[in-house]
This record gives C-alpha cells, sequence and structure tokens, in this order.
C-alpha cells in the first residue's frame, strides 16, 4: 500500500468510527461539544502512532505468549505520559475529558492496530498508520461533536447562534446514539458510491 | 518470555519515572493556581496567602482556606442529583456568603450543569445572610430560587452552602 494510502485509508476504508466500529466509548461520551470530540481525537492520535511506532519495533523480539502483556504495558505507558503532561500543560482540557484519558488504555482502536498492524510492518509504515487512523478518529469525533453541538446547545466549537438552549437530548447519550447512527447511514451510502 | 516483559516493565516504569519527575512540579503548580483563582473569587479582596487547613464536623472532616481580614473558604461536597457536587463557599468574617463557586460537579449537561453559569442562580447567594434567610429551594418553604427543571441542583447546591455555614459557625465559635 502506498505511503499516502496509508494515510487516507483511515478516513474511509477502515474508519475506525464509521467503519471498524471501534472505541464507541469514547466515541459516545465525549462528543458533547465539537472541541471535546477534536481533544479525545488527538488524545487518542497522540497515543496511537507512538504505540504503533514502539511496538513495530519490539514485535520481532517478543515471545508470542506474552505479546499481549507486553503492548497493554507499552499503551498504559503512553496513556499515562499522555495523562501527566495534560495535567501539567492543559489542565482543562483535562478536566473535561477526565476519565477517558485513562480509559484509552483500554480503546480497542490502539490495541487493535497494535495486533493487526503494528506488529507486522516498518516503523514507519506503522507511523504512517497510526497517524491516518489517529486522524479519522479524531475526524469522525470532531463531526460527531459538531452536529451534536449544533442541535444540543445551538454553537459550533463555543460559538453560539441561537440564544437559550437547543434540543438538550443531543448533548446526553441518546442524542449520541442517535447522531452516530444516522452519521454512520450517511458515510455508509456515501462511501458506497 | 519473563526476561522479555521483566524487562517491558522495567523500561516503562523509568520513563514513567521520569515523566512524573518532570511534570510534578507543573502539575502542582497548575493544582495551585486553580485553587487560588477559586479562593480569590468567592472571597473579598485580601493581603497575602491563604492558609489551608482542616477541621472536623460531625465526624466528617472539610478542607478550608483561611484568609486573615477576608474570611474563610470551605469546600462542601454533597450529592447532586448526578454525583458528589463540591462547592467552595466564601463566608466573610461577617458571616455572609461571599460568593461560591463550583469546584466539580457531575450534573445533567443544560439543566443541572447551569448551576456552573446561571448568573441568576449563583449571583443570588452573595451577600446571603444564613442566620436570617432559608437556605432551602422556594418549592421546600426556603428562599432559594431554583434553576429552572433543576430542583435536585438547586437542593444540592443550597445544601452545600448550609454544610460550609456550619462548618463555620464551628470555627469562629471556638475563637
Amino acid at each position: 500500500m502506498s505511503k499516502i494510502g496509508l494515510i487516507t485509508k483511515g478516513f474511509l476504508k477502515e474508519n475506525p468510527t464509521f467503519v471498524l466500529v471501534l472505541g464507541m466509548c469514547p466515541t459516545l461520551a465525549t462528543t458533547t461539544s465539537a472541541m471535546n470530540g477534536l481533544e479525545m481525537g488527538l488524545a487518542t492520535m497522540f497515543v496511537l502512532i507512538l504505540s504503533n511506532i514502539v511496538i513495530s519495533l519490539i514485535a520481532p523480539v517478543v515471545p508470542d505468549k506474552v505479546h499481549i502483556p507486553v503492548y497493554i504495558v507499552v499503551i498504559a505507558t503512553f496513556v499515562t505520559v499522555l495523562q501527566l503532561l495534560m495535567q501539567a500543560y492543559v489542565p482543562d482540557v483535562y478536566e473535561t475529558l477526565g476519565l477517558f484519558i485513562p480509559l484509552i488504555v483500554v480503546n480497542c482502536i490502539v490495541l487493535g492496530r497494535a495486533e493487526a498492524f503494528a506488529c507486522k510492518n516498518s516503523v514507519g509504515d506503522s507511523a504512517l498508520d497510526g497517524i491516518g487512523i489517529g486522524l479519522g478518529f479524531t475526524a469522525s469525533l470532531t463531526v460527531i461533536g459538531i452536529v451534536r453541538e449544533i442541535l444540543g446547545s445551538g454553537s459550533i466549537f463555543g460559538w453560539k447562534f441561537i440564544t437559550g438552549d437547543g434540543v438538550l437530548a443531543f448533548v446526553m447519550a441518546p442524542g449520541a446514539f442517535l447522531v452516530l447512527g444516522y452519521l454512520m447511514v450517511l458515510f455508509n451510502k456515501l462511501a458506497k458510491r | 518470555m519473563v526476561l522479555s516483559l521483566t524487562l517491558v516493565c522495567l523500561v516503562c516504569s523509568a520513563v514513567l519515572g521520569c515523566v512524573y519527575a518532570v511534570t510534578a512540579a507543573p502539575i502542582k503548580a497548575a493544582e495551585d493556581a486553580k485553587t487560588t483563582a477559586s479562593i480569590a473569587r468567592v472571597l473579598p479582596a485580601f493581603e497575602g496567602q491563604p492558609s489551608k487547613e482542616s477541621v472536623s464536623v460531625d465526624g466528617v472532616d472539610y478542607t478550608y482556606y483561611r484568609a486573615p481580614g477576608a474570611g474563610y473558604a470551605v469546600i462542601s461536597t454533597v450529592v447532586g442529583f448526578g454525583g458528589p457536587l463540591t462547592l467552595m463557599v466564601g463566608i466573610g468574617e461577617d458571616g455572609l456568603v461571599c460568593n461560591t463557586v463550583v469546584l466539580s460537579h457531575s450534573e445533567t449537561p443544560g439543566l443541572g450543569a447551569k448551576c456552573t453559569s446561571d448568573t441568576h442562580f449563583i449571583d443570588q447567594f452573595k451577600g446571603w445572610d444564613p442566620a436570617q434567610k432559608s437556605l432551602s429551594v422556594r418549592k421546600d418553604g426556603g428562599e432559594v430560587d431554583a434553576i429552572t427543571a433543576s430542583t435536585i441542583t438547586s437542593r444540592a447546591y443550597s445544601a452545600a452552602i448550609s454544610q460550609a455555614y456550619v462548618v463555620f459557625k464551628k470555627l469562629t465559635e471556638n475563637e
């Protein structure tokens, strides 16, 4: 696969949210606004790129029987690094995303890419795969966040265009499922063309 | 097998140790800045650094900040609608509520979560005298104007202020 293909597949063919349907927990929980979705996507991308790089490096020497524990330790390390960095330098973002930062450890996308791609491919390709899937995830989360924010709060990226509230249900959990479902339909319809 | 897993864990712990050492100071600074900003919001202007202390009232420990000449900023946690609701309540030396600020909450977005932004609701507590005016919502026969459709959150908010006032009473009667 071409280098550019590695990056673009994260948006369309292997879009983690709309096609692979992975990492639903943060997708549903953190997309209450466009900004939150974007930040969560970027946080996941950070972990994904670094864990992909390290795992592609160590995969050849890790015995098969312990590869899952080793990958989890690597991923958990990067998540904790991210957590500490965010707490230190962007405490407000850290507070908004809260529990969902440590939960990146068990995000299926990260371990999934380690298992399905990074352990079989070169360092460079794994890094590109991390960027591609990470950008795809970020884009999906941001789109869901934008739709939910417009419908739920009447604003885009915090810029309010109506006075008062929107349809509150869209900010809450039921709205997350509705928006995700309709966007998935739309995405797959457009992708099939 | 054992060796490689041990090695990976050792390297990872070392990395984490380093990052922790580097970020420990900025994390503390960020937390302190947030506390200082909250204290400045809930109390009138004061000189110097407020001291952090704690006190036990009815078997529960409360953390509070004492700003000499200005009053007390009491941290008070109650159960809200969606989970714990933590407020910092500033009470002046005269026993009047100066201002309140939400430190953390898990109220419903757009409904109870308005307790952090609804100025009509928050500002009614400025200058409130808990000794004279009952701190419960009008529905319960008190004088607090609740946030529309969020009576439980408003009730919890008021309860947190009364709780802070109880702490304040205890602190001042000892002196």
